[in-house]
């Protein structure tokens, strides 16, 4: 074990790149599945929710079979000089991929629960449908998505089996904190592995008492 | 039939799980099809008695039976291993002895075109990944970095390493050509003989020998020394031998 700082700055890299691109998909796909009306919208919130329940063994498979360089996407891919297998951007689509239901549940509660007269209101005064969205809906589901966020960030954090099975085990470029855990575990380097399971125990659990102070049943209790 | 879901579980729960009779060998990962194959002849001589393989990374199997799992025998791939096995009072030093004996190659995927036919070729730009076992845990690796140490390679090859968490990890690896060559053993190269491709023979600075002994918390440790002995009959070193291991 070199340092802990390199797998915490790397873990920190890939969680918030996971966190941000989970913004960006999770808030436009839930926005959009709060809106639509179709008997098919519950299948498709249940498929995007499967990365929560499938064991990241399994999103890790898809993801070497897909993108891999023998991958169905992987050879077209490679072709155009994009390497994700054993590189950190590997590692940033894992952890997207298993962290996306957070943000996309808590996005679409977020949504729904906007009083639908003030986007009425909004529109009644003239706002186009995208300064609606960006004006009232979006500020009023912020604490919603920013709870999701952080949960999706603590699960980005301690993303474990897919990450290993794409991005692998490269010390210094793919090697984030829980695959170092798991290296110095197997290695007998129990101290190593101690002050790093406590880095990443604290930072799960300060994001979580971020999200939970920032839940919107703790507003409405907060704010009467 | 209110209850049928209950016994369904009550089974399950009887099929999980190492029972009384059951011999539990830890072995490691590049005994595979050996000590199946092994463990099937054994079960054969010795009715009543079943076989329970565990296979990993030799230094994790040490720090299982050191953690107090309730294996029988431990075989693993280097004397490292069974050093820390003997440090940690994990295995009954008595018992200790080499059964097998195997190579370390280099291999490529089975359609490669890079030049690769000796690790001096792995410094080439256009090897970009090569895989291997981690070093602090796996014996293959272990005997790599020795290997190009004693070469002067050991850095330019670090620089692309890939860590598997044992040897078939980094046969996979290659097998699926996610990584431009690797190192493996020579009878691990075997059993992928369709997706990978020897490209050399790579000496090592000690040889690879394959230490076998009796755990010492084994709750059954007669029935694990004549698992050993069968190990090291000529019945098992037959079925050793048409894996590829070498006599120790």
């Amino acid at each position: 074990m070199a340092s802990l700082w390199v797998p915490l700055a790397l873990t920190l890299k890939v969680a918030l790149w996971a966190t941000a691109i989970n913004l960006v998909l999770g808030v436009a796909v839930a926005f959009a599945l709060s809106r639509w009306r179709s008997h098919a919208r519950e299948v498709v919130d249940s498929i995007l929710t499967l990365p929560l329940v499938l064991p990241p063994t399994v999103l890790g498979y898809y993801l070497l079979v897909v993108l891999g360089r023998r991958g169905v996407l992987g050879g077209w891919l490679d072709r155009l000089g994009i390497e994700l297998v054993f590189t950190w951007q590997g590692a940033v689509i894992a952890s997207t991929l298993v962290a996306f239901p957070l943000v996309q549940k808590a996005a679409r509660a977020a949504f729904e629960a906007v009083d639908p007269q003030l986007e009425g209101a909004a529109r009644v005064l003239g706002l186009r449908e995208a300064a609606v969205f960006f004006r009232v809906s979006l500020p009023l589901a912020a604490r919603g998505i920013t709870a999701g966020a952080l949960l999706a960030f603590a699960r980005a954090m301690g993303e474990f089996g897919a990450t290993l099975m794409i991005a692998g085990n490269l010390p210094g470029r793919t090697q984030t904190l829980s695959v170092a855990i798991y290296a110095a575990v197997q290695a007998g380097d129990d101290h190593a592995a101690t002050v790093m399971v406590l880095v990443v125990s604290a930072t799960c659990v300060a994001a979580l008492l971020l999200a939970g102070w920032l839940a919107p049943d703790h507003t409405r209790r907060s704010r009467p | 039939m209110r209850f049928r879901p209950l016994v369904a579980l009550l089974l399950l729960a009887g099929t999980g799980g190492a029972q009384a009779a059951d011999l539990v060998v830890s072995a490691a990962a590049s005994l595979t099809d050996a000590f199946q194959a092994v463990g099937k002849a054994y079960e054969a001589k010795h009715p009543g008695t079943h076989v329970v393989l565990n296979f990993a990374a030799s230094d994790v199997l040490l720090r299982q039976i050191a953690s107090g799992a309730p294996a029988d025998v431990f075989a693993s791939a280097d004397e490292t291993a069974m050093d820390k096995a003997v440090a940690a009072k994990a295995i009954d030093p008595a018992t200790r002895q080499d059964f097998a004996a195997n190579r370390l190659v280099l291999i490529v995927p089975h359609d490669s075109t890079a030049a690769i036919n000796g690790p001096a070729d792995l410094k080439a730009a256009t090897v970009k990944r090569v895989a291997y076992g981690d070093p602090a845990s796996v014996p293959v690796g272990r005997y790599t970095r020795a290997a190009l140490e004693q070469q002067g390679l050991w850095d330019a090859v670090e620089a692309k390493g890939v860590l598997a968490q044992n040897v078939r990890q980094s046969l996979d690896y290659v097998a699926r050509g996610e990584v431009d060559a690797g190192f493996v053993f020579a009878t691990d190269a075997t059993i992928m003989k369709d997706k990978v491709r020897v490209a050399a023979t790579v000496p090592t600075p000690k040889p690879i020998t394959y230490p076998i002994a009796v755990v010492a918390g084994s709750k059954q440790p007669k029935d694990a020394a004549a698992f050993q002995a069968f190990v090291q009959s000529a019945e098992g070193r037959g079925i050793l031998a048409g894996f590829g291991f070498e006599a120790p």
